[in-house]
C-alpha cells in the first residue's frame, strides 16, 4: 500500500496493468520483436538487392545465374522474416486487444466495487459530476492509455532501439547525422508540444465555463423566455464563445504543426543523409561502420539507410504524437488512484441478526427459514465465549450524542433521547439544525463523536452495519428508483420477496392502485429515476419498498415534502399504515404530518430546544407554536 | 413502442441531409476550409514527389561504378549537390504547406465548430415553450457542448486526413505508374482487395462498436443511479447486489469490446500482409526488370515508398472512415435541434401595446401534443376585469399552470381563444405582450451574477430607487439589506446560496420591477412563511393596483383574500367564487381547508 503511494499513478496503472497480464505482455513484447525483425529485414535485403544487381551490371565476370540465385536467396530470407512478422503482428494485436479490454473490466469492477464499500461520508464529501467523471473521462483516458498508447511506445521504442543498432551497423557518420536530427525532434516536441498541451488546459477550462453558461442558460430557458431575455443572453453567449474560439484556435493550431514540423525534420534529415553519404561515396571516404564489409561506403548502404531514417524519424514523430494522450492519462489516472485509494468503510461489528423462534421455555433459539417466527440480535461475549440472543424489537435510545461532521464544527450537542418500540418521533427545526444528522447516526452512515446509541439495549457499535441497516427502513425525500420494473424496485427492499409479498406491500402503501392501472402494471419499466411517475407515485413506491423490508424501525426524512396537499393525503394514508407497529422517525416540513406523534423534538444548531407532544409544546408557546402559527419560516 | 417508431423515423434521415444542413455553419470559414485543403495537397504533393528525386539521385549514384557510362566524379559531385538542392527546397516548401494548412484548417474548424454552437443557442433561443419541453436540459447542455467538441474534431479531420490521405493515395499511384509502368500495376490489384478486406472490417466493426457505446452509456447510468441512491443502497444493504449487477453489465461489455477490438485489431496485420506482398513482388520482379535493363535500381526502392505511403492512407481513410460513423450519433442529435421549428412566431403586422390587464377565455381547449388523448384544458371560459386578483387552487395534475401559460402565449391554444386586452393573444407583438404579462414561474431561476443584475432582467433600465422600492413589496429587502454587500451581493449558479424562501421573493421583485399590466404568480410562495407571504399580498394589493394578478397556491391562506377563487380539477374549472361561497359550495376547496386546517392550519 505504501509503496504504492510513492510511485506516480500513471507507473501504478501500467505496472499493475503488466502484472495482471504478465503473460499477454511478455508475448506482445515478444511478437513485436517479431513484427520489427520484417521492419528491418526489409532495408538489409534492399540493400543486398542492390549491392547484387550493382555488382552484375559493373562487373562483367559476374553471371546473370549466379546473380539471379543470390537475389533469390535473399528473397527467401525476406519471406521468412514476414512470415514471422506476420504472425507476430497477429499475434500481439489480438493478444493486447483481449488483454486491454479485461483489463478494462477488471478496473471498472474494481472500482465501482470499491466505491460500494466507500463510507456515505465520500459520497456527501465529493460532487456527484465529478465522481461520474471518473467512470465516463477518467477511465477512458486508461483506456486510451492501456490500449493505444502503450502500444505505439512499445513498438516504436523496439523499434527505435533496434534500428539504431542497424544505423551503427551500416554507418556511424550517417547515424550521427540521424541522431542528431531526432534530438532536434525532441527538442521541437517540447517546445511546441508544451505549447500545445498548455493551451488544450485552457481550452478544456474555457469549455468548462462555457458549459456552465449553457447548462444555466438551458435550466432557465423558461425564464428568458418569459422575461424576453433572449438578446441579451445571446450577447453573453458570443462572448465567451468568442474567447472559446480563441483559445481553441491556438490550442489546436500548435497541435496540427507538430506533425509537419517533424515529418518535415524527417524529410531533411532523408536528403541530408543522402548528400551526405554520396560525398562520402563519391570521395571514397573511409566509412566507419559496426560491421567489417562496410567499411567502404557503397551505394548499398546508402539505399538501405534511407528507408531506415524514414522509420527511426517516423517513430520519434509517432512518440511525440502520444504526448498528449499520455498527458491527459497523467491526469485521468490520479483522479481514478484517488478513488480507489480512499479508505473503505470498516464493519468490525459482531453482533448479527438471525432468524429465530421461541423454544418450549421461552427461550429464543437460531432456527431456519421454515420454523422462523422472529429475528434476534446474536451476541457473541469474547470473555466468556457463550451467545446471547436478543429479541428485535426497536427500542433506541441515545444518551449524550455529540457529533461533528468536520472536528471544528459541531453539530449535535448532547442529544439523548428514547424511541419505545412502536412510538414515533418526530424532529422539527430549520434546515441545518440536525434534523438528518441523527438519523445518518442510527444507521452509522456516520459514527457519533460522544455519547452512546443503544439499539435493544445493545451499543450499535457492536452491531454489524449490514444487520442494522437492514433493521432500519428508510423513506426519503429523494426516491431514488433504480432502472427496473416496479416490482423490481419494490423487491429493493428484501431480494427473495415473492411477488405476492411485494403486491401486498404495494397494497398497503396505497401504490396499488394507481400501478394497477398502469398498462403494463407490475411491468412496467422506470427508467431516469422514474421521470415517467409523478413524484407522488414514486414515493408511494419507495413506501412499498420500505414495506416490503418490514423493518422494525423506520426513519422518514421529509418523506412528503415535494407532494402537494391532494396527494399527500393518498401518501399519508399509505405511510401511516406502515408506520403501524414500528419505531418511526420523522422528519417533516408540514407539521400537521406530525401532531400525533408521541413526542416532538425541536431542533435548533444541533441541540434539542423543546420537546414533547403537539399539545404540550404549543401550551408552552415556545419555538415550536411560532413555528405553527406561520411567524418563522422553515427554511 | 412509440419510442420504436421515432427512433426508425430518425434514421430515415440520410447522412447527406444532416451534412447539409450542418455544413451551412461553415459561413466565414469556407475560405479557410478550401485553402487549408489546397495547402495540405500541396504538402501531399510535395511529399510525394521528394522520394521521385530521391530516386533520380541514387539512379546517377549508381552510374559511376558503371564503366558504360563515362562521367567524371566531380560532374557526379555537382549532379548530387543540384539534387540535393532540389531536395531541400521540396522539403523547405512541404514544410511551409504543412506549417500554413496546419493553422488554417484550425482556424477553419475551431471556427466552424463556433459558428454550430452559435446556431444552436441561437436556435434554442428562439425555441417555444413547446419546442422545449420536447428536450430534456441535460440533452440540450450535451448538444451544445461534448457533441459540438466531438463534430469539431471530424471536421478536423476532414478536411485534414480525409483529403490528405485519397491525395497521398492518388499522387502516390501517378508517380507510381509514371516512374515505373511495367511494374506499378501490382497496385491495381491490391488497392481494391485492400480496400474491400476494410471494408469488410468496417461493416463488421461499426455496429458493434455502436451497440457497445450504447451500452456503456447504460452502464454509466447506472453507476449514476448508485451514486444518487447510495444511501438507499446502503440502507438496504444492497451493496452486494449492485455490484454483482454491475459485474454481469461490465463482463457482458468486455465481450463484446473484445469482439470489435479484435476486428479492429486485424486491420493492421491486414495491412502490413499486403504491403509485405506488394515489396516481395518489387523486388522479385524489379530484380529481372533491372537485370533485363529495363528498369534502373533507384526506381525500386522509390517504388516501395510508394507503395507504402498507398497502402498506409488505405489505412488512414478507413479509420477516418470509422470514426465519422461512429460521429453520427452527435451529429444526429445536433441536427435535431437545428431543424426544430419554433412553433409561435410573431404575427405579420403585430399590436405593439396591450390596452389594459383583463383577460378573457373563450372556449379554451388546449392539449401538449397533437396526438394526445386527453386535453389538459377543455372548455374554459373565465372573464378577469382588470385590476381583479384571482387565486387558483387545486391539486397537481389538474392543470393549474397550463391555464396561465396561455396569457403570456408560452402555448398556443387548440381551440377557442384567449384575450388579453380584448385582442387575441396571438395578434401581438411576442415581447410586447410578455413585457406586460409578468409570470413567476413555478420552477424559479436565478442566474449567477449580483442581486442587482438579477432584478434588472425585469427592467434593464431600473433605478436603484426602483429596485428598492421592488425588493419591498416583494418582502425581499430586509434579508438583502442584512447581506455585506446589500444588492451587490453574488449570487451563485442557481441560486444556490439563498434559502428557497428567498429565492422566491427575489423572483417575485424581479417580476413586479417589469410594472406589467397582469402580473402572475405561478404557486411562487410556498417556501415562504405565511405572514411574509400575506404582507406580500398586502403590498401588491397597495403598490399595483390596476394591475391584474393571478395567484396560484397550495395554500388556502394565499388565495383566500382574493375577488374571484378558481378551482381547478383535471383540466376545468369546477368551481369558482370567493372564499366564503366556496367553503359553501365546493366539496374539492372544503377538502383541501379542511386538510390543511385540521387541527390548526398548514404550516407550509
Amino acid at each position: 500500500m505504501n509503496k504504492n503511494k510513492k510511485k506516480s499513478p500513471l507507473i501504478r496503472i501500467l505496472f499493475d496493468y503488466i502484472k495482471m497480464h504478465r503473460w499477454a505482455f511478455l508475448v506482445s513484447v515478444v511478437c513485436i520483436f517479431f513484427c520489427v525483425v520484417g521492419n528491418i529485414a526489409a532495408p538489409l535485403c534492399l540493400s543486398n538487392v542492390t549491392d547484387a544487381l550493382n555488382r552484375y551490371i559493373v562487373d562483367k565476370s559476374v553471371t546473370y545465374e549466379t546473380t539471379v540465385n543470390e537475389i533469390l536467396s535473399y528473397i527467401y530470407v525476406l519471406i521468412a522474416c514476414y512470415v514471422v512478422s506476420i504472425c507476430g503482428n497477429f499475434t500481439y494485436s489480438q493478444v493486447t486487444a483481449i488483454a486491454g479490454q479485461k483489463y478494462m473490466n477488471d478496473l471498472r469492477r474494481h472500482l465501482f466495487s470499491h466505491m460500494e464499500d466507500l463510507p456515505i461520508r465520500y459520497f456527501d464529501r465529493n460532487d456527484k459530476g465529478d465522481i461520474m467523471s471518473v467512470y465516463i473521462n477518467d477511465v477512458d483516458t486508461v483506456r486510451q492509455l492501456i490500449i493505444q498508447s502503450l502500444n505505439t511506445i512499445m513498438i516504436c521504442f523496439i523499434t527505435f532501439v533496434s534500428v539504431l543498432v542497424m544505423m551503427i551497423l551500416f554507418s556511424v557518420y550517417l547515424t550521427l547525422i540521424v541522431l542528431v536530427g531526432a534530438a532536434a525532434m525532441i527538442f521541437v516536441t517540447i517546445h511546441v508540444g508544451g505549447r500545445s498541451s498548455k493551451n488544450f488546459i485552457a481550452q478544456q477550462k474555457m469549455i468548462g465555463r462555457q458549459e456552465g453558461f449553457v447548462e444555466e442558460m438551458m435550466i432557465g430557458l423558461k425564464v428568458i423566455k418569459s422575461f424576453c431575455h433572449e438578446e441579451e443572453s445571446k450577447k453573453d453567449f458570443d462572448k465567451i464563445n468568442h474567447e472559446l474560439q480563441d483559445v481553441g484556435t491556438k490550442a489546436n493550431s500548435y497541435a496540427n504543426i507538430l506533425m509537419p514540423i517533424l515529418g518535415n525534420i524527417g524529410n531533411f534529415l532523408y536528403v541530408l543523409v543522402a548528400l551526405v553519404g554520396s560525398i562520402l561515396f563519391v570521395n571514397h571516404i573511409p566509412n566507419v561502420a559496426g560491421l567489417p564489409e562496410n567499411a567502404e561506403m557503397s551505394i548499398g548502404i546508402i539505399v538501405a539507410f534511407l528507408p531506415m531514417v524514414k522509420q527511426f524519424t517516423n517513430n520519434t514523430a509517432e512518440i511525440s504524437n502520444q504526448v498528449n494522450s499520455i498527458a491527459m492519462a497523467v491526469g485521468g489516472t490520479s483522479r481514478v488512484c484517488q478513488m480507489l485509494d480512499e479508505k473503505k468503510e470498516i464493519d468490525d461489528g459482531y453482533v448479527t441478526l438471525v432468524r429465530a423462534r421461541y423454544d418450549e421455555n421461552h427461550n429464543i433459539v437460531e432456527c431456519d427459514e421454515k420454523e422462523q417466527t422472529i429475528w434476534a440480535w446474536k451476541h457473541p461475549h469474547s470473555a466468556t465465549h457463550d451467545v446471547t440472543y436478543t429479541l428485535l424489537e426497536g427500542d433506541i435510545r441515545m444518551f449524550d450524542v455529540d457529533f461533528a461532521y468536520n472536528p471544528d464544527k459541531v453539530v449535535l450537542h448532547n442529544i439523548t433521547l428514547y424511541a419505545k418500540p412502536g412510538q414515533k418521533v418526530a424532529f422539527v427545526g430549520a434546515t441545518g439544525a440536525g434534523k438528518t444528522t441523527i438519523t445518518n447516526l442510527l444507521n452509522r452512515f456516520y459514527d457519533i463523536a460522544d455519547g452512546k446509541i443503544r439499539y435493544d439495549g445493545i451499543n450499535i457499535n457492536k452491531i454489524c452495519k449490514k444487520d442494522l441497516r437492514r433493521s432500519l427502513g428508510m423513506v426519503l425525500q429523494d426516491t431514488n428508483l433504480f432502472s427496473g420494473t416496479i416490482m423490481d424496485n419494490i423487491r429493493y427492499g428484501k431480494l427473495d420477496a415473492t411477488d405476492e409479498e411485494c403486491i401486498a406491500a404495494a397494497k398497503l402503501a396505497n401504490a396499488d392502485s394507481f400501478i394497477s392501472r398502469l398498462p403494463k402494471g407490475y411491468d412496467t419499466y422506470i427508467t431516469n429515476d422514474g421521470g415517467n411517475l409523478s413524484q407522488g407515485q414514486r414515493q408511494l413506491l419507495s413506501i412499498a419498498r420500505a414495506a416490503v423490508n418490514n423493518a422494525p424501525v423506520l426513519i422518514l426524512d421529509e418523506a412528503t415534502s415535494s407532494i402537494d396537499t391532494r396527494t399527500e393525503k393518498i401518501v399519508t394514508e399509505g405511510m401511516d399504515n406502515l408506520m403501524k407497529g414500528r419505531t418511526v422517525f420523522v422528519i417533516a416540513h408540514r407539521l400537521s404530518t406530525i401532531q400525533n406523534a408521541d413526542v416532538i423534538m425541536v431542533l435548533d444548531h444541533g441541540r434539542i430546544i423543546e420537546r414533547g407532544t403537539h399539545e404540550e409544546l404549543i401550551a408552552q408557546k415556545g419555538t415550536y407554536y411560532q413555528l405553527y402559527t406561520g411567524a418563522f419560516e422553515l427554511e | 413502442m412509440t419510442k420504436n417508431a421515432v427512433s426508425k423515423k430518425k434514421k430515415g434521415v440520410g447522412y447527406w441531409q444532416i451534412a447539409k444542413l450542418l455544413s451551412k455553419s461553415v459561413r466565414e470559414y469556407k475560405t479557410s476550409s478550401i485553402l487549408s485543403i489546397v495547402f495540405i495537397a500541396l504538402e501531399t504533393l510535395f511529399e510525394c514527389l521528394i522520394p521521385y528525386v530521391m530516386s533520380l539521385l541514387i539512379t546517377d549514384l549508381t552510374k559511376l561504378d558503371n564503366p558504360d557510362v563515362v562521367i567524371n566524379e566531380r560532374q557526379l559531385l555537382i549532379k548530387v549537390l543540384t539534387y540535393g538542392g532540389i531536395l531541400l527546397a521540396m522539403a523547405v516548401c512541404s514544410f511551409a504547406c504543412g506549417m500554413i494548412s496546419g493553422k488554417i484548417s484550425a482556424k477553419a474548424s475551431v471556427g466552424f465548430a463556433t459558428n454550430l454552437r452559435k446556431d444552436l443557442f441561437y436556435k434554442v433561443s428562439s425555441f417555444s415553450f413547446h419546442n422545449i419541453d420536447k428536450f430534456s436540459v441535460s440533452s440540450l447542455v450535451t448538444r451544445q457542448t461534448t457533441d459540438i467538441t466531438y463534430i469539431q474534431m471530424c471536421y478536423m479531420m476532414l478536411i485534414r486526413i480525409a483529403m490528405r490521405s485519397p491525395l497521398m493515395l492518388l499522387f502516390s499511384v501517378i508517380m507510381a505508374s509514371v516512374m515505373a509502368p511495367s511494374m506499378a500495376w501490382i497496385y491495381a490489384i491490391l488497392i481494391p482487395i485492400l480496400a474491400v478486406c476494410f471494408l469488410f472490417l468496417i461493416v463488421k466493426a461499426v455496429p458493434i462498436f455502436n451497440r457497445v457505446f450504447d451500452r456503456y452509456d447504460e452502464l454509466n447510468e447506472s453507476v449514476e443511479e448508485n451514486v444518487r441512491g447510495i444511501r438507499v443502497v446502503k440502507t438496504y444493504t444492497r451493496e452486494g447486489f449492485e455490484k454483482k449487477k454491475f459485474f454481469k453489465a461490465s463482463d457482458d461489455m468486455q465481450t463484446q469490446f473484445i469482439k470489435g477490438e479484435r476486428l479492429l485489431a486485424l486491420s493492421n496485420p491486414v495491412l502490413v500482409f499486403f504491403m509485405y506482398v506488394s515489396m516481395l513482388f518489387i523486388i522479385w520482379y524489379g530484380t529481372y526488370m533491372v537485370l533485363q535493363g529495363s528498369v534502373q535500381i533507384g526506381q525500386i526502392s522509390a517504388l516501395i515508398t510508394y507503395g507504402a505511403q498507398i497502402l498506409s492512407s488505405l489505412m488512414m481513410l478507413s479509420m477516418v472512415f470509422v470514426m465519422i460513423s461512429m460521429s453520427t450519433a452527435c451529429l444526429r442529435r445536433v441536427y435535431e435541434v437545428l431543424v426544430e421549428k419554433p412553433t409561435i412566431a410573431n404575427p405579420e403586422h403585430p399590436l405593439m401595446e396591450v390596452e389594459d390587464g383583463s383577460i378573457v377565455f373563450d372556449h379554451v381547449f388546449f392539449k401538449y401534443k397533437k396526438d394526445a388523448e386527453r386535453f389538459a384544458l377543455s372548455d374554459v371560459n373565465l372573464t378577469i376585469r382588470p385590476g381583479e386578483t384571482i387565486g387558483i387552487i387545486g391539486g397537481t395534475g389538474s392543470s393549474k399552470s397550463t391555464l396561465v401559460n396561455l396569457i403570456s402565449r408560452f402555448y398556443d391554444v387548440s381551440e377557442g381563444q384567449v384575450l388579453v386586452g380584448g385582442r387575441d393573444v396571438r395578434e401581438y407583438d411576442i415581447h410586447t405582450l410578455r413585457e406586460n404579462v409578468s409570470m413567476v414561474l413555478q420552477k424559479n431561476v436565478l442566474f449567477s451574477g449580483t442581486i442587482k443584475d438579477n432584478l434588472r432582467w425585469g427592467n434593464i433600465d431600473a433605478t436603484d430607487e426602483e429596485i428598492k422600492e421592488a425588493c419591498h413589496i416583494a418582502q425581499a429587502d430586509s434579508f438583502i439589506e442584512s447581506f455585506p454587500k446589500k444588492y451587490d451581493s453574488e449570487i451563485l449558479q442557481g441560486g444556490s446560496n439563498v434559502s428557497g424562501g428567498q429565492k422566491q421573493r427575489l423572483c417575485i421583485a424581479r417580476a413586479i420591477l417589469k410594472k406589467p399590466k397582469i402580473l402572475i404568480m405561478d404557486d411562487s410562495t410556498s417556501a415562504v412563511d405565511t405572514k411574509t407571504d400575506a404582507y406580500i399580498r398586502e403590498g401588491l394589493k397597495n403598490a399595483l393596483p390596476g394591475t391584474t394578478k393571478i395567484i396560484i397556491a397550495q395554500r388556502v391562506s394565499s388565495v383566500e383574500d382574493a375577488d374571484k377563487i378558481l378551482v381547478m380539477d383535471d383540466g376545468k374549472i369546477v368551481d369558482m367564487g370567493t372564499h366564503g361561497t366556496l367553503l359553501r359550495t365546493s366539496p374539492i376547496y372544503k377538502e383541501i381547508y379542511d386538510m390543511q386546517n385540521r387541527v390548526g392550519g398548514d404550516q407550509r
